[in-house]
């Protein structure tokens, strides 16, 4: 297994190369440094001399992939390229164009993200296997063929309908919790409420079709009738076997999205003014502000790496058959 | 488990109203404790990018700063027309005219032979800064604060981490450093090329201190810039200095009232400079040091910043004089009250409209602007067209207060282009003809909702020289008529067009009509609509408008470069004076070759001409001739098609006191009062949280499991299948 883990981890490599070339392109030849200093220098009384100013200042006067006028190695390193992606691997992220240290700014809005997307996760993740139990329990019964008619209509209506609706109804009509806003501690709970409720609620219509669906492969298994014959309930059956044997998909589908926990959700953390990692994201983007943006990017794209990584031992953790080998 | 799960959940709900704490109702955002206390709520959108005096010049920036760092003067609050008057200065500043040998010229000398203006600034004795912990000395010239070890700064992470706190008295050498900070070549101030042109000496300055700097750029540590010396600026005493401008520039002044020059103490350049507190995002951009009404104690720009009053402010009053409407209006009450009259103002990240929409409603924000998403539920317009409350929100007892603002938005043509431009009578009348047909007023009612009063040039209504009536009228595009300006006919626009070469629209080379192209960054789905607007304005005199939509930074490369036809474009004034309007289309300034801000890049050597008079007059009669003269040149020439100048609409309650819109001055949170217990009686008026839901939903939920059970039992019950 180490081997294998060894080998997934030297690929990540030029995968997160790949991805920072990719991005690095994006960002640095359809933008140029230029454009970058005239969108932070602002409309009013912006010169020649003050964009000069402006990219030198940060480096962005360095040809982007090749230094002619170097020597040595120097004529790949003293590139845009190099000075600005290399620390990224090291997780030195640098500073904003703004002048922000993009380190301290991530650590500090972690935990708001976290705070949000933990509790989601369980809640949605609790309610979606309840639910999709329920279901299969009176499958072939109306509240089967009920159940998953509103599975399919919550499924249908977009995100923001729920974001909206929830704080004209939750907050607005019924005025049981503030309708946006954050704050630290335990005062955080009441700020927490409404986005966590409306996340569990956008996401049960697919989790709960979904979890019904595995649950369903599982009750045609052979172990299942040998369940009933054996004169266990059906609740019994499947909460104790199906449950049990369905932990796989299951298990691994959570993993996966574990890493991916910490860089926030962009519209829920919009709208509910939630500082955290996703409307980091999205001011960035705002204010073009790619410093900010292709550490996001990074970061993104290598959580996800680790969360496929993660599947993958979780996968061999919770199935003994499954052995990771080359 | 469902149940279970639910039953955690109402318990989970009570446990989050008790820690509401007592009385307050569950939807408040705020501490209970803060209920009654003498704090005004107001909110950000977006994080400002700057709170460095010399750096900060947008609208979201100026609105924190101005309240923390206190330049030598400010506008009168109730004042109008917007007038200057002392701040840190104890009187406004004498102007002493200097020719070439530095020989004192008469007042009224010759605007050839000025060759420097010098301001003279007496300074209040009782300025101090706020406490703030780069003051703390140990010793004679000894900071504790200003060499810190990565030891030392364990555990902080904020600047209120700092176990110590000093203050001292503002000294003329502050705005000495402040100025030169204008041309560092670190701070990048968005004024610097324009203050090195003015300011004496500021240009060699700046070459200087680039050439020091990148010198030492390796090594890092602070540029002190106090050895640095300044011919412009010369300090006298601790309270009084001098700033000598090149040439006559009396707009200076509105300069003067600009936190670009608020002091700055050289202890706060070194305390910052340390790179240990760099990497902790504690910075002079971040956590300002002024002696204003306000400090900065708490910048969160995740959660929310709080201004808390200075406790070193001097004695500042109330104003006890405005408008003849003010007395009546209850401006005057606070007459000759110490401010600011507020403890904490306290912004909020919000950045959706349509919950702080909500939150105003319910009392937990003390004021609103109005976006296009809640207008119909705010204004209903009145058989006279007069915007009013609708009846909720009059019976909420909440104002509307509105205001023409000092901007305008117009649609300019590039007169480098070899179709729209040049000042040949054929693209004039062209020109001419598309000022006509575009109906600015129907642009307001569409896409403005009515707040915008259409523009008949380019200064709008409270700037010197705006005149009202039919004398402020463009006679090109309005007929006066039964005491208003009512729009000329399309047959007037198509008359001009044949004079011009392409009648009925029709380009005689192609026999096709004239194609037009319109250079926008819009780019939405939002914008189509108005974007077909424009082509039906133009398609209603034959010609047809081609669209080229392109990003922010192209757009920018495509007007820096002149390559665009027609653009939208807008200006917001620095200050109040026609100058900060004319100059926009001043020659000089082109900005296709000289990189100014005359998009259009218009030259008319008349206008030039006026241009240069009128912009070092003062506002006399001579003035005003000259700036109708200046109106009446740019109306028949048509560089722009003279829009709109936007009108403000901002909605308070009735316990948010001594509002009055100022458009120019930044710093008026000082003077704002908040009823506090209006606030928490009227908040609990309004915020009764609605509970039977909860219930209903619990039997909702047992009636739906109780043929569940049913059916489980019955299927418990029935043999195998």
């Amino acid at each position: 297994m180490s081997a294998y883990l060894l080998r997934r981890l030297l690929t990540t490599v030029p995968l997160l190369i790949g991805i920072n070339l990719l991005t690095f392109v994006l960002f640095f030849v359809i933008n140029s440094p230029e454009d970058m200093a005239r969108m932070h220098l602002g409309q009013k009384h912006v010169t020649q001399e003050g964009i000069a100013k402006w990219t030198h200042e940060r480096g962005y006067d360095l040809p982007l992939f090749y230094n002619g006028k170097a020597e040595g190695l120097e004529v790949l390193t003293k590139t845009i390229f190099v000075e600005k992606s290399l620390g990224l691997f090291l997780f030195r992220f640098g500073h904003s164009d703004a002048g922000r240290d993009i380190g301290a700014d991530i650590r500090q809005r972690m935990g708001p993200s976290l705070a949000i997307a933990v509790p989601s996760l369980i809640v949605g993740l609790l309610m979606d296997i309840s639910l999709a139990l329920l279901l299969v329990f009176f499958r072939l019964t109306y509240l089967e063929v009920w159940g998953a008619a509103l599975c399919i209509m919550l499924m249908s209506i977009s995100t923001l309908f729920y974001i909206i609706g929830g704080q004209f109804l939750v907050g607005k009509c019924l005025q049981w919790v503030p309708i946006s806003g954050y704050d630290s501690g335990l005062e955080a709970i009441r700020f927490i409420v409404l986005p966590v409720l409306i996340g569990t609620l956008a996401g049960v219509g697919s989790g709960v079709r979904w979890y019904r669906t595995l649950f369903l492969e599982e009750i045609e298994q052979d172990y299942v009738r040998t369940a009933r014959a054996k004169g266990l309930s059906e609740a019994k059956v499947l909460t104790v076997h199906v449950l049990k044997n369905a932990m796989i998909p299951i298990l691994t589908g959570v993993v996966v999205v574990l890493p991916l926990l910490f860089t926030g959700s962009l519209l829920t953390e919009s709208f509910f003014a939630i500082p955290g990692l996703g409307s980091y994201t999205i001011d960035a983007i705002n204010q073009q502000d790619f410093a900010i943006v292709r550490a996001m990017v990074f970061l993104g794209s290598f959580l996800y790496i680790l969360g496929l990584l993660l599947t993958d031992i979780s996968y061999m953790l919770v199935d003994p058959r499954v052995r990771l080998q080359d | 488990m469902v149940l279970k799960g639910f039953r955690s959940g109402v318990t989970f709900w009570i446990v989050a109203v008790m820690l509401d704490g007592c009385g307050s109702p569950p939807n408040n955002p705020y501490p209970a404790a803060e209920a009654l206390k003498n704090i005004l709520y107001t909110s950000f959108e977006e994080r400002p990018k700057h709170l460095d005096p010399a750096r900060a010049y947008s609208a979201n920036e100026l609105e924190i700063i101005a309240q923390v760092y206190e330049p030598p003067l400010q506008y009168a609050y109730l004042q109008r027309p917007y007038q200057l008057e002392p701040l840190a200065a104890l009187q406004l500043p004498t102007v002493t005219y200097l020719d070439h040998n530095g020989e004192v010229l008469a007042d009224n000398a010759l605007e050839a032979t000025i060759a420097y203006s010098v301001y003279d600034i007496d300074l209040r004795q009782d300025l101090a800064y706020q406490p703030h912990p780069a003051f703390v000395q140990t010793g004679e010239a000894a900071y504790r604060f200003h060499d810190l070890s990565a030891k030392d700064l364990e555990g902080i992470e904020r600047l209120q981490d700092f176990d110590a706190v000093a203050s001292r008295p503002v000294t003329a050498d502050d705005y000495l450093y402040q100025i030169k900070r204008l041309a560092h070549p670190e701070v990048h101030s968005p004024v610097a090329e324009m203050m090195a042109d003015l300011i004496v000496g500021l240009r060699p300055l700046g070459e200087r201190l680039a050439l020091d700097f990148e010198a030492r750029r390796k090594q890092g540590g602070w540029l002190d810039l106090r050895p640095y010396p300044l011919e412009g600026v010369e300090v006298l005493n601790e309270h009084h200095f001098k700033i000598k401008i090149k040439g006559k520039y009396p707009q200076f002044r509105f300069w003067l009232a600009m936190p670009f020059f608020a002091p700055m103490p050289f202890e706060a350049d070194a305390f910052y400079a340390q790179p240990r507190l760099k990497a902790k995002n504690i910075t002079l951009d971040w956590y300002p040091v002024g002696s204003g009404p306000f400090q900065l104690t708490e910048n969160n720009p995740n959660r929310r910043m709080v201004l808390e009053r200075n406790p070193h402010y001097h004695e500042e009053l109330y104003p006890s004089a405005g408008e003849p409407s003010d007395q009546a209006l209850g401006l005057l009450k606070d007459r000759g009250q110490r401010l600011p009259l507020m403890d904490q103002v306290i912004f909020v990240l919000e950045k959706e409209t349509i919950p702080y929409w909500s939150k105003f409603l319910q009392g937990y924000y003390d004021a609103s602007g109005l976006a296009s998403d809640n207008f119909d539920q705010a204004i209903q317009f009145s058989g006279v067209g007069q915007a009013e409350l609708t009846e909720d929100l009059l019976l909420k007892g909440i104002h509307l207060d509105t205001a023409v603002t000092a901007s305008i938005l117009y649609l300019g043509f590039n007169m480098q282009d070899p179709v729209v431009g040049g000042l040949d009578p054929g693209p004039t009348r062209l020109r001419q003809a598309i000022s006509l047909a575009i109906d600015e007023e129907e642009f307001i009612a569409i896409f403005m909702n009515g707040r915008g009063v259409p523009a008949q040039g380019m200064l709008p209504p409270g700037i010197f020289g705006y005149l009202e009536g039919e004398a402020g009228m463009n006679p090109l595009v309005y007929d006066w008529v039964m005491g208003s300006p009512k729009r000329k006919p399309l047959l007037e626009a198509e008359r001009l067009l044949k004079e011009a070469g392409y009648p009925h629209g029709i380009d005689p080379k192609t026999q096709q009509p004239l194609v037009l192209y319109l250079d926008t960054t819009m780019s939405g789905a939002d914008d189509k609509p108005l974007l077909n607007w424009y082509r039906k304005q133009l398609a209603k005199i034959g010609l047809q408008l081609v669209l080229r939509t392109t990003d922010y930074n192209q757009f920018q490369q495509k007007m820096a470069n002149g390559n665009a036809q027609l653009f939208r474009w807008g200006w917001n004034a620095d200050y109040p004076d026609p100058e900060n309007f004319f100059f926009l289309l001043y020659g000089e300034n082109a900005k296709a070759s000289k990189g100014g801000e005359n998009a259009a890049n218009y030259r008319n050597p008349e206008f030039d001409r006026w241009f240069l008079a009128m912009r070092s007059m003062d506002d006399d009669e001579k003035r005003l001739e000259i700036i109708q003269k200046m109106q009446a040149i740019v109306r028949h020439d048509a560089p722009w098609v003279f829009g709109v100048h936007p009108k403000s609409f901002s909605l308070r309650h009735a316990w948010y006191q001594n509002y009055k819109p100022n458009l120019m001055a930044n710093n008026g949170l000082k003077y704002l009062r908040i009823d506090a217990a209006l606030r928490a009686e009227r908040r609990a008026e309004w915020n009764r949280p609605i509970y039977w839901p909860l219930a209903l939903g619990l039997v909702l939920f047992i009636a739906l499991l109780w043929p569940a059970f049913w059916a489980y039992r019955l299927r418990m019950r029935s043999p195998a299948r």
